[in-house]
């Protein structure tokens, strides 16, 4: 089972606690954006088989959200931080390249 | 090719059966072909048939990197239905059902369809109304389904507690001529069909790339070396965003765990198929005897073709209510699919942003069932650049709101 450390409670949450949200750091349009802009933020997903940034709710524990980056590929986490933030930190980032050398950002295998 | 036929078993009955041809020929891929299929699973395989057979372009490779029917196409619970509430839905479905009818004469391979019937039960008054609405616009679409009452729901499939009482069944949209088939077969007789009108099927053949010039397609790089085309179609399901993205797009598609799983065998108790959507379960009983059950989604994108323990919980927890004979049963087998499922709950079968690319993907949790409509439509839309049974499901609908929306018409069992 799917396990994730909420950093709001700091908890250690099994999945069935949780509520996968999909996609984190979508870029957000609404009224006076172009078509195109509306389609990527609504439909249009990276959807990588690797790593992946994406949004949880803690449904049944503190009620909150927060984001994780885990690898869909082996369901590798490699960690869990704030949803208020517009990017992943360093530490996430230098944690993904420790165990994937290869991986760049944005790159779906 | 030589037919199947009972003369031909008893022709090699009498000669220890040496004289099987194999099904179909593993060549080394040619320079460059008329039209490259990647994925070679069910809809593939029926895309690149019906190419040959409807519009004679036979210059084909089917090209796949595990092997042939490995991935969705032999990982389903084999339901074939087309009990849908949106009419482009409705039509590609029927479609495929009907040409499910006489495919095992069609392509001389017997893919034992079984048109036992579906039952789809309504466990909430919610539900009730959506499938009394979807049997109103099957009538209109010319779709055979019926509302059936609690009383019928058990005559058709007396092993059913309809009592409750934390899910009664409160009726059902039964299609008489819905069932099942062998999900293997489909491929291999496809397969068969195709190697035989000179198609070229290569196996563990892994695209790594799409070669692009002037924003037209002229090949692909592969595991095997580099492959030329004038046209491409990506038939690749839960690998779909992938492939796009080294064709340089991308697709609304998500990729998540699908799972399924089969119990030992025991003697005849159910002839018909069941679907739960409430519960988000559904159950057959194979030819061996095995009760074949489909479980939920996960929740998460993942490409691991073997999805969370708990989602397979809550699936045999809540059909217990339902069959409470298969309290005692022992389950065999567990696995996964990788789906790929789209913001609508709806295919996609269109033209992309690169000319000469086309995409058949998005069938999410129900594509067993689409194989040959699928393939039928795709190879219209590949030869002539359109086809009637495809236009609403391009996949620039999402800009445009026009959506298929049979997520709140099939929920999770598609």
């Amino acid at each position: 089972m799917l396990i994730l450390h909420c950093p709001n409670c700091g908890q250690n949450v099994d999945e069935t606690d949780l509520h996968s949200g999909g996609e984190a750091h979508l870029k957000r349009f609404g009224p006076g954006s172009s078509d195109q802009e509306f389609e990527d933020y609504l439909f249009m997903r990276e959807n990588p088989k690797g790593v992946h940034f994406e949004r949880w709710h803690h449904s049944f524990g503190c009620g909150k959200w927060f984001l994780a980056a885990r690898c869909t590929n082996t369901l590798e986490v490699f960690g869990t931080y704030s949803a208020q933030t517009l990017e992943p930190p360093k530490e996430i980032i230098d944690r993904i390249i420790a165990r994937r050398p290869d991986w760049v950002k944005g790159a779906k295998t | 090719m030589k037919r199947y036929s009972a003369f031909a078993i008893a022709r090699e009955a009498f000669r220890q059966h040496k004289g099987w041809d194999r099904a179909w020929r593993s060549p080394e891929p040619k320079k460059k072909y008329d039209v490259i299929i990647v994925g070679a699973g069910g809809h593939g395989l029926a895309t690149a048939y019906f190419l040959g057979k409807n519009f004679g372009i036979t210059n084909v490779a089917v090209i796949e990197k595990g092997w042939l029917g490995g991935g969705n196409t032999g990982r389903n619970t084999t339901i074939i239905r087309s009990n849908y509430l949106q009419d482009p839905s409705a039509a590609i479905y029927e479609k495929a059902r009907s040409l499910y009818e006489t495919m095992s004469q069609d392509l001389n391979y017997n893919v034992m369809f079984s048109p036992r019937g579906v039952l789809m039960l309504a466990q909430t008054e919610h539900e009730v109304r959506g499938y009394k609405r979807t049997a109103h616009a099957n009538s209109l679409q010319g779709v055979t389904t019926e509302w059936v009452g609690p009383k019928k729901v058990k005559e058709i499939c007396p092993i059913m507690n309809i009592e409750g009482p934390r899910y009664p069944v409160l009726g059902g949209l039964w299609q008489a001529r819905g069932g099942t088939a062998r999900h293997d077969a489909v491929a291999w007789g496809y397969a068969r069909a195709c190697s035989d009108m000179g198609m070229d099927i290569i196996q563990q053949c892994e695209v790594t790339g799409v070669v692009t010039s002037g924003g037209k397609v002229t090949g692909v790089n592969t595991t095997k070396g580099d492959i030329g085309c004038d046209k491409l179609g990506m038939v690749v399901a839960g690998h779909a965003s992938v492939l796009a993205a080294k064709a340089g797009f991308q697709l609304p598609i998500e990729s998540v765990p699908l799972q399924a799983l089969v119990s030992e065998p025991i003697k005849p108790c159910m002839d018909i198929v069941v679907m739960a959507n409430t519960v988000h379960g559904y159950m057959s009983q194979s030819d061996k005897g095995e009760m074949v059950i489909g479980g939920g989604t996960d929740g998460h994108n993942a490409y691991t073709q073997r999805g969370s323990f708990h989602h397979i919980e809550e699936t045999v927890r809540a059909l217990v209510e339902t069959f409470p004979m298969i309290a005692n049963l022992k389950m065999l087998r567990q696995w996964g699919g990788i789906v790929d499922v789209t913001g609508d709950r709806s295919p996609i079968l269109s033209k992309t942003p690169v000319e000469g690319i086309f995409v058949n993907c998005g069938w999410g949790t129900g594509g067993f069932k689409a194989i040959p409509g699928s393939g039928w439509a795709m190879a219209e839309l590949m030869a002539k650049g359109a086809s009637p049974l495809t236009e609403e499901f391009n996949m620039f609908r999402f800009r445009q709101g026009k959506f298929i929306d049979e997520s709140v018409a099939a929920g999770v069992a598609h």
